[in-house]
Formats: C-alpha cells, sequence, structure tokens
C-alpha cells in the first residue's frame, strides 16, 4: 500500500487521484522573507517552464470577509478562531491547492496549516486536537522552512512595514509593548516551528542572510524536486 | 466519548432528525422550567452572528464542501460554546440546546466526513447532564417537513451529494443517513431516546420526568427576584437605635 497522501483521514467522500503537480511550502515567522522569496521563486519557475499557482493564508472567498470581519472586532475566541482559520484553509485546500496539483501545477504556497496551527498552539489550544483537526491536509511535497531568530526579525520589520498586533499577539497581552510582546510571541512561534521541523521533515533554510544567497538556497531545494519534471529543452535556437 | 459536565450548571440537548418534533418540545421544556424559577439559557444551533454572513455567501453560491461545512459549523458552535454555554454553565444556569454536537456527528458523516475526525472537532464540548434523542421513523420526519414546507433547501435536502434530482428524495436519502448515525450514537454518548410517535403532551410529560429526576436535589444559580432583600443600612441603624 502507498503511503498515505493526507495527514489523517483526507476527504473521504472525494476521490482525489493521482496528482501530478507538486506541492512546495515556504514556512517561517512574520517578516522572515517568505512573499519576498515566493515571488522570486514564482518568476523562476515560470522561466523554467512551469504553470506555478501562488497562495498565501486567509485567502479563500469563503471566509475572507468573515474572519476580517471578527478580527477587526477582536470577538474571536480561542477554538472558535482555530476552526475559523481551518474552515479557510480547508476551503483553499480542496477548491484551488488540490485542483491545481490535479492540473500539474507547482502549487507554491506562503505558509500552510503548521503556520495556523502554531499560532492556536501558542494561544492554548490542545496540541493534540489541533493536530487531529488537520487530519484533512494534505502532505506536501516539500516543506522550506525559512529559520531566522527573533532579532532578525525585528531589524527587518522595524525597517520595514512595522510591527503589529497580531504578529505581536497582543490579544494574549504578553506585555504592555509590542516590542517586548513581538519579542516573547515571535520566540515561542520559532520553537514550535522548530519542533514542527522535526515532526513534519522540513527542509530548514538560514534566512538570516541576504536574499539572493536565500534565494539560491531554496532554488537547488527545488532542482532537486523538480530535477525529473523538467519541461525546458536546452539548446538554443 | 465527551468529558463530564463539572461545571454547576445543567446541559440539557435535544436532538432528532428534521421533523422529530425536538423544537416543540424543547421550547414547552423551556417555558415549564422558566415557570418553575429556574435561570434558563435557550441555544439554538446554527445561531452565532459571527459566522453568519460566511454561512450565507456559501449557501448561496453553493461553496461549501463537507470538510468546509463541517468546519464552518463547528466555528458557530464553538463561538456559541466559549461566549455563551460554557459561561452560563459556570454560573450554574440551566442551558438548554436545540440540536448539539451529536447533529453535526450526524449530519458531517452523513455527508461523507470522517466519523473520528469529527468527533475531535467537538471534543472540546461536555456530554450533557441530559440528552434526549427523538425518534420518529423516517416516512413520519419526510411528511411533516415536506407539508409545511413549500420547497426544501439546498443544503436542507443534502442536494450537494448528489443522491437524486428530486429535492423530495434526496432529503428522504439523506436523512435516512442521518437516521442510521443517531441510532449508532444512543450507546456511545449516551442518549434517551422518546418515541416521537406519541402525542405531544405524552412526549413533554415524559421529558419534564426525565429532567425533573436530574435536577433533583440540585440547586444552581438564583433568580434576581428570589435573592433575599438586603436591609438598608439606614433601617439597620434605626433597629439598633431601638434596643
Amino acid at each position: 500500500m502507498s503511503e498515505s497522501k493526507f495527514y489523517g483521514a483526507g476527504f473521504p467522500y472525494r476521490e482525489i487521484g493521482d496528482l501530478p503537480g507538486k506541492l512546495i511550502v515556504l514556512e517561517g515567522s512574520d517578516g522572515v522573507g517568505r512573499s519576498t522569496q515566493t515571488q522570486l521563486l514564482r518568476r523562476w519557475l515560470e522561466d523554467e517552464g512551469f504553470a506555478v499557482s501562488d497562495t498565501g493564508l486567509k485567502r479563500s472567498e469563503m471566509t475572507q470577509e468573515g474572519i476580517e470581519e471578527a478580527r477587526k472586532g477582536h470577538t474571536l475566541s480561542r477554538i472558535t478562531m482555530s476552526l475559523f482559520y481551518a474552515a479557510d484553509f480547508a476551503d483553499r485546500l480542496e477548491n484551488q491547492i488540490i485542483p491545481a496539483l490535479q492540473a500539474g501545477f507547482v502549487v507554491l504556497s506562503d505558509r500552510y496549516m503548521y503556520s495556523i496551527m502554531a499560532r492556536d498552539i501558542v494561544r492554548g489550544a490542545d496540541p493534540v486536537w489541533a493536530r487531529k483537526v488537520y487530519g484533512f491536509a494534505l502532505k506536501p511535497d516539500m516543506v522550506l522552512y525559512l529559520k531566522a531568530d527573533v532579532k532578525d526579525l525585528v531589524t527587518r520589520l522595524i525597517h520595514g512595514r512595522g510591527l503589529n498586533y497580531w504578529e505581536s499577539g497582543m490579544d494574549l497581552h504578553p506585555t504592555n509593548n509590542l516590542f517586548d510582546s513581538f519579542l516573547e510571541y515571535q520566540s515561542q512561534l520559532i520553537l514550535l516551528f522548530d519542533q514542527f521541523a522535526k515532526e513534519y521533515q522540513f527542509v530548514t533554510v538560514n534566512a538570516g542572510r541576504p536574499v539572493m544567497d536565500v534565494f539560491s538556497d531554496l532554488q537547488g531545494h527545488i532542482r532537486n524536486l523538480l530535477e525529473d519534471q523538467h519541461p525546458i529543452i536546452e539548446e538554443n535556437f | 466519548m465527551l468529558r463530564k459536565n463539572t461545571t454547576p450548571g445543567k446541559l440539557i440537548i435535544v436532538e432528532g432528525i428534521d421533523g422529530s418534533g425536538k423544537s416543540t418540545q424543547i421550547d414547552l421544556l423551556y417555558k415549564w422550567l422558566q415557570a418553575q424559577g429556574r435561570s434558563v439559557y435557550f441555544s439554538e444551533w446554527n445561531s452565532s452572528m459571527l459566522v453568519k454572513s460566511t454561512t450565507k455567501r456559501a449557501k448561496k453560491g453553493k461553496l461549501f464542501t463537507p470538510t468546509t461545512f463541517s468546519l464552518l459549523q463547528c466555528t458557530d458552535f464553538a463561538d456559541r460554546w466559549e461566549n455563551r454555554i460554557l459561561p452560563m454553565l459556570k454560573a450554574g444556569v440551566i442551558v438548554l440546546a436545540d440540536r448539539y454536537a451529536f447533529t453535526a456527528f450526524g449530519r458531517d458523516v452523513a455527508r461523507g466526513v470522517d466519523r473520528e475526525w469529527v468527533r475531535n472537532l467537538y471534543s472540546f464540548a461536555l456530554q450533557p447532564d441530559v440528552a434526549l434523542y427523538f425518534r420518529v421513523p423516517l416516512d413520519v420526519a419526510v411528511q411533516r417537513i415536506t407539508s409545511a414546507r413549500a420547497k426544501l433547501k439546498y443544503y436542507e435536502a443534502g442536494m450537494d451529494l448528489e443522491l437524486s434530482e428530486s429535492r423530495v428524495e434526496s432529503f428522504t436519502l439523506f436523512q435516512e443517513r442521518i437516521l442510521n448515525e443517531y441510532d449508532r450514537m444512543v450507546d456511545e454518548f449516551n442518549l434517551t431516546v422518546i418515541n416521537g410517535n406519541l402525542t405531544v403532551q405524552a412526549q413533554q410529560r415524559l421529558v419534564r420526568e426525565i429532567v425533573k429526576q436530574d435536577l433533583a436535589g440540585w440547586k444552581g444559580l438564583p433568580r434576581p427576584e428570589d435573592i433575599p432583600v438586603i436591609p438598608k443600612m439606614s433601617e439597620i441603624n434605626a433597629g439598633e437605635g431601638e434596643s
């Protein structure tokens, strides 16, 4: 019997069939440079002749508005929030990611259920419960974990878009200011990511380096994964 | 299995397929308990304001899959659980719920999600003190619903399962699956079966007897009007002056 495509029961009511595409996930903290790398990778892969679909968190047509609304009022309680995000993720998985994989796309996912689980667990969700909730999640072909320490994140964010309420876990009231809260919250998330890296066999990439150095590492890993599938004719004509 | 309710409150729930008469029964129970001077809170399935707009959009656009349907209904339940039901139980109130996790265990599994998976979703909920399951034969329930309604709604009829082109036939097949799931749950979750073929009054008599037995010797949160009036300071001082 072949290894299961899913972490748990998956979608038992639906025949998924073969997935000729590849699911590549970029994981890592807020401000680690995931979206920059996703953009670079997309351009590169398209140049190489791959059809690419990129997807990030919180983009489901079904749930986007509802989640935004609820977050604005900060009315989401812990379990409610976990489930709302799980619904959003399931919608994207079933209606965007899986169809794209069936059509042979390389799907670049800027984050995956690991990020949502990490945020839930830091907020007190039962880790066993959270893992079982995501029993429907498809196992990616590769998870690239952009790892940086919290000081690097601060440097990037202070010089970039600044610190924000949710990325500092302010709803948890860890401290009375954004800076200390950010340090505490993001450190906890990094601990969880490190744990997940072992559990889910992430490929860890040191993100505390210049953008192009990180990019070149990511390219190397992805090249290995896509080795047999290269559509390009190398000769000049 | 759900965790035992160790809060000072009481949790009483009703379950059954559409047309089983459970809502009529819990409504009568609610009024009776209030008349008995009890603090009661009523919560209805799928009534959270938080996910209302999302559910509406998804239903209208037929965007649901069995998994997202299940997760969104559980989000609705969790919102009511965290912000209403659990706080009320902790305060010592009797919470009456028209449908509970068992509705999800029935419907979502009938839609094809994994039995264990959906049980884990709701594992934060507590085992009710009283769980009443109103069992009616399929044809009776279908007759009640189809005669009372102009047209069955898409998801209500289980049209997303593509069991039949006809709404009534689809509804019947869908409810049959749910009925089978309920029957499995009777032992698993210790549901008390009430014969939904009895008259409304006969069913209500049974319901009240069961609830009365469960509440025997239990106090709960008093209502404001039942709290003894505290004498005003001036009255106390006046009393002291006299002696």
